[in-house]
């Protein structure tokens, strides 16, 4: 188990006091500005060294994407945007972050701005997250006035942050969709290439990073990559946000190192399953996007990139929902077939029909109205929209279909029997034989 | 994706203006953005706009539309397109966003639907009688380890049971909502296991001090709702979200307030499953319960859901149309069942006319059926900003156009209202089409009828009353057609 001294997000529950006077008495903003004298290149080998991965659910090295912004500043200025779109089900830990430690994220924005040679940040916050955006304004104005942001600041780096906020549009969390949102469009996702790092916001050189992959960034500067490479397995370095969610006893967001069983995770931060291990039925790892697996196979992996996908699933952000034995699992899935139909943008047409499609024939899985070649169907049409839309939301929409046919597909056949059975009665078996 | 549109015209306030303090707001946010970039500004000006009247009306679109120099165009499919925006009115005191996906669903949100639909409506996005609450269900709101939870204007309210949403909702609804906590409603901190820390227990040097000094000024137990960084002494004013009968004097006084104008009648969802209803029934009927885009639900609580509502969903087409064929035709006065097609009986104290028409007095007329699922969706359904093009596109109908149809009656015509189906309304359309006698519609091959009921907008009714064998069974008791048995006129 993570030890006190090793979590980057000492107040992440907000029981200590908010104000900078205080965060700075626990060490944020410490050398900030020594660290932006060691220059770019230091900052970017250091980044690589930690082993850092992307939070934000795809696991793209954060060192090696700072590095693709061009080297030096063109006619175009460079731009740092910060993706605090929260949306994907399951996840909530962006808003902990930003509503009780923001300064970890404001002195990210600062040192990884340095890095890319960004004047200025953007915020992207999820538009229902009013209170996180106010209490995330908040510390920027502090900031703004104790002199570590804008122009000859003590961390010497001009820099501006902009907070920004969205209306309710999951494929904003996208980062070219975030890009265009931020532009004042439709989110709608661009084609790639052109990646942002090229042409990205209002056509300049962008990166687009995830909320706590920056918040992580100047503790791990401070204490240094190998540090925070010695944290986990190799590959799967340092600490994460977890959010459980669903049967657990107590549901939480919690910061651990990865790599943790989920075992471990479980009993230690959440009392264990509801009605204990044996009640478990399954889970889904890392936000509704990834496909999920039956508890037996999670109990003891580790919770990390590579532990999970052992098991044909994903980390994604983290984000644990845990089922017991009382959920109609085919029904949850269905939800979230809803989800993805309600999310689509609209603009590719595999995603946009497809979505709707399986939703539907999800519905009629769950209440067993359907015939079992359908599930074969079913399965194809994931097959067809996963891998031809322009962004991964078409992908994410297929695999929680796909790992529900792969581990349950019993259960669907059970359905589909049972009311195949009743089909014909005039009344239901049960109420006819009482 | 889902299909949202604007409000009726009936309840879009004719101007719109920024208060004093909004529109100095609304400068600073432009400026917060790029030389030319304004147009950056656009979601939070819409939902700035929002906050102040309760909802994005049209008039507030054509002003950040100038007010930011775009398209009118690209400020509604902003509008449009985000679905945090509401597009109609919403409850006056609260309007409850329940989040039904999957992580609440599994902890109960399931429930606190329940609880919208029994004190607010039966349906979200509809206000209470009173205009005062109404509620809708909405896609992940962030707050998965806190499920189940709603959100109201700009808090939330986490981990809630339906008990405590029905008070909730009572506070609101009360005016008393300052005496709701907002965060977890049961007694843990923000997103902290309940029952005690689990991390972050470390012998801090400030740690004890800086909980001591919290716990001065904040709530007993430790659990200041949203703490002090996200809590309610911030400089943003307390949005209006939610509140149209606002009173601000930018906007013109003289004209109907949004809250006060009548109550849209036709609301998204309404709008969805009507707009999908020939696709819903032409396969499978009863497959997928709800039609193709029943908003929110996908629950199969069919149980939940009252019987009017019923009428208006899709797969309970012939219940809707036998409910509204009721309402006009007295019982027992269905053509069919009194025997031969041929009305037979005549009660005491009714004319011949009630009995053949199967109407009285004050029974509904055809024309006030609109609503009733097997009509058209009337004007007020129609997109706002169709433009005159469309109109004047010919439409193809399905099925032949009748060869028989005739600029006026032969004689005396025939009284079409003996059809069932077929009420004073139908009637003056078939007259005007050319129809005036039942040997014309004896004469109908199948085909000819099914144009008759694409341009009738019957959806069908008309081929499934089998009007041409009505018409055969009435023709004998009428005039027959003149010069019949010399061949084809």
């Amino acid at each position: 188990m993570l030890q006190d001294k090793d979590r980057i997000f000492t107040n992440i529950y907000g029981l200590r006091d908010k104000s900078l006077k205080a965060a700075l008495k626990r060490g944020h903003f410490d050398g900030t500005a020594d660290i932006i004298g060691k220059g770019r290149d230091w900052i970017i080998n250091e980044m690589k060294a930690s082993g850092l991965r992307g939070r934000g659910g795809a696991g793209f090295p954060t060192g090696l994407k700072w590095s693709f912004m061009p080297k030096e500043v063109g006619e175009r200025p460079h731009y740092l945007v910060i993706n605090a779109d929260e949306s994907e089900p399951g996840t909530c830990k962006d808003r902990e972050i930003m509503r009780n430690d923001p300064f970890t994220l404001i002195e990210g924005c600062i040192i990884a701005g340095f890095s890319m040679l960004a004047h200025t940040c953007y915020i992207y916050v999820r538009g229902e997250y009013v209170r996180e955006r106010q209490a995330l304004q908040r510390a920027i104005d502090e900031c703004y006035e104790q002199g570590y942001l804008g122009k000859d600041n003590k961390c010497g780096w001009d820099y501006d942050i902009v907070v920004h906020h969205g209306a309710g549009a999951y494929i904003c969390g996208e980062e070219t969709a975030l890009l265009e949102s931020l532009e004042g469009k439709k989110g709608q996702p661009r084609l790639k290439p052109p990646f942002p790092a090229n042409v990205g916001l209002y056509g300049c050189p962008t990166t687009v990073n995830n909320v706590e992959s920056i918040a992580v960034a100047p503790t791990i500067l401070r204490r240094g990559g190998s540090w925070f490479a010695g944290i986990g397995r190799q590959n799967n370095t340092g600490t994460k946000l977890f959010c459980v969610s669903g049967h657990v006893e107590r549901p939480c967001t919690v910061e651990e190192a990865m790599g943790i069983s989920f075992r471990e995770l479980i009993e230690k931060h959440c009392g264990g399953i509801r009605g204990g291990w044996d009640n478990l039925l399954a889970v889904i790892p890392g936000g509704s996007s990834v496909p999920l697996v039956p508890g037996a196979d999670i109990v003891d992996a580790p919770m990390d990139f590579d532990g999970l996908r052992e098991i044909k699933t994903s980390l994604g952000t983290a984000a644990v929902i845990v089922m017991d034995k009382s959920t109609d699992i085919v029904k949850a899935i269905a939800r979230i077939s809803y989800f993805y139909k309600h999310e689509s943008c609209g603009q590719c047409t595999p995603c946009r029909e497809g979505t709707g499609w399986m939703w539907r024939v999800m519905e009629r899985m769950a209440t067993g109205h359907a015939q079992k070649r359908e599930i074969d169907m079913l399965l194809d049409v994931t097959k067809q929209v996963e891998g031809h839309t322009i962004c991964a939301l078409g992908d994410a929409a297929a695999w929680p279909i796909q790992g529900l046919v792969r581990h349950f597909r019993a259960e669907i056949e059970r359905r589909i029997d049972e009311y195949s059975h009743n089909a014909h009665e005039v009344r239901p078996v049960l109420e006819a034989a009482e | 994706m889902s299909v949202r549109r604007l409000a009726e015209e009936a309840v879009q306030p004719a101007g719109f203006a920024f208060s004093e303090e909004n529109a100095a707001w609304a400068e600073a946010t432009i400026r917060k953005y790029p030389e030319g970039r304004q147009q950056s500004a656009v979601i939070p000006l819409l939902m700035r706009a929002q906050d102040q009247d309760g909802w994005v009306t049209k008039a507030a679109i054509e002003h950040v539309a100038e007010m930011l120099d775009m398209p009118l165009i690209r400020v509604l499919e902003v509008a449009t397109f985000y679905t945090q925006f509401q597009l109609n009115p919403v409850g006056t005191k609260a309007h409850v966003q329940v989040c039904g996906t999957t992580p609440c669903m599994l902890r109960g949100a399931e429930d606190l639907k329940s609880v919208c639909r029994k004190k607010i409506h039966s349906e979200q996005f509809h206000r209470n009688e009173a205009g005062t609450l109404s509620w809708e269900e909405v896609e992940c709101l962030g707050a998965c380890v806190n499920a189940p939870m709603v959100m109201i204007f700009e808090d939330t309210y986490e981990d809630l049971t339906p008990e405590r949403l029905e008070e909730i909702i009572d506070l609101f609804e009360a005016g008393r909502r300052d005496e709701v906590n907002p965060g977890p409603q049961n007694g843990r901190h923000l997103s902290a296991p309940l029952g005690g820390l689990t991390s972050l227990t470390g012998d801090y040097d400030d740690l004890a001090a800086e909980q001591k000094r919290e716990g001065a000024h904040g709530p007993a137990n430790g659990s200041a709702p949203q703490g002090e960084g996200a809590g309610r002494s911030v400089s943003t004013p307390p949005s209006e979200a939610g509140r149209p009968d606002t009173e601000s004097e930018q906007t013109d006084p003289t004209l109907p307030t949004p809250g006060a104008a009548t109550d849209a009648k036709v609301d998204e969802s309404v709008e969805d499953r009507e707009s999908d209803e020939l696709a819903a029934e032409g396969h499978k009927p009863g497959a997928g319960q709800e039609g193709g885009t029943r908003q929110g639900s996908t629950d199969a609580e069919e149980g939940n859901v009252p019987d009017e509502v019923d009428t208006k969903t899709s797969g309970n087409f012939r219940r809707a149309e036998a409910a509204a064929e009721d309402a006009v035709i007295p019982s027992g006065k269905h053509l069919d069942d009194a025997g031969g097609g041929q009305p037979s009986r005549l009660g005491e104290g009714e004319t011949p006319t009630e009995v053949l028409t199967g109407r009285r007095e004050g029974d509904l007329t055809e024309g006030e059926r609109t609503e009733t699922s097997d009509v058209r969706t009337g004007p007020g359904h129609a997109d706002h900003f169709e433009s005159e093009a469309e109109e004047a596109t010919p439409e193809r109908r399905p099925g032949d156009k009748p060869a028989d149809l005739l600029d006026a009656p032969r004689g005396e015509k025939d009284d079409l209202k003996q059809i069932r189906g077929i009420g004073p309304v139908i009637e003056g359309k078939l007259n005007d089409l050319g129809v005036y006698h039942f040997w014309q519609i004896a004469e109908w091959r199948e085909t000819e009828l099914i144009w008759i009921d694409d341009y009738l907008n019957f959806r069908g009714r008309a081929v499934r009353e089998q009007w041409i064998e009505q018409a055969r069974g009435m023709r004998s008791g009428s005039a027959a057609r003149p010069g019949e048995g010399e061949g084809e006129a």
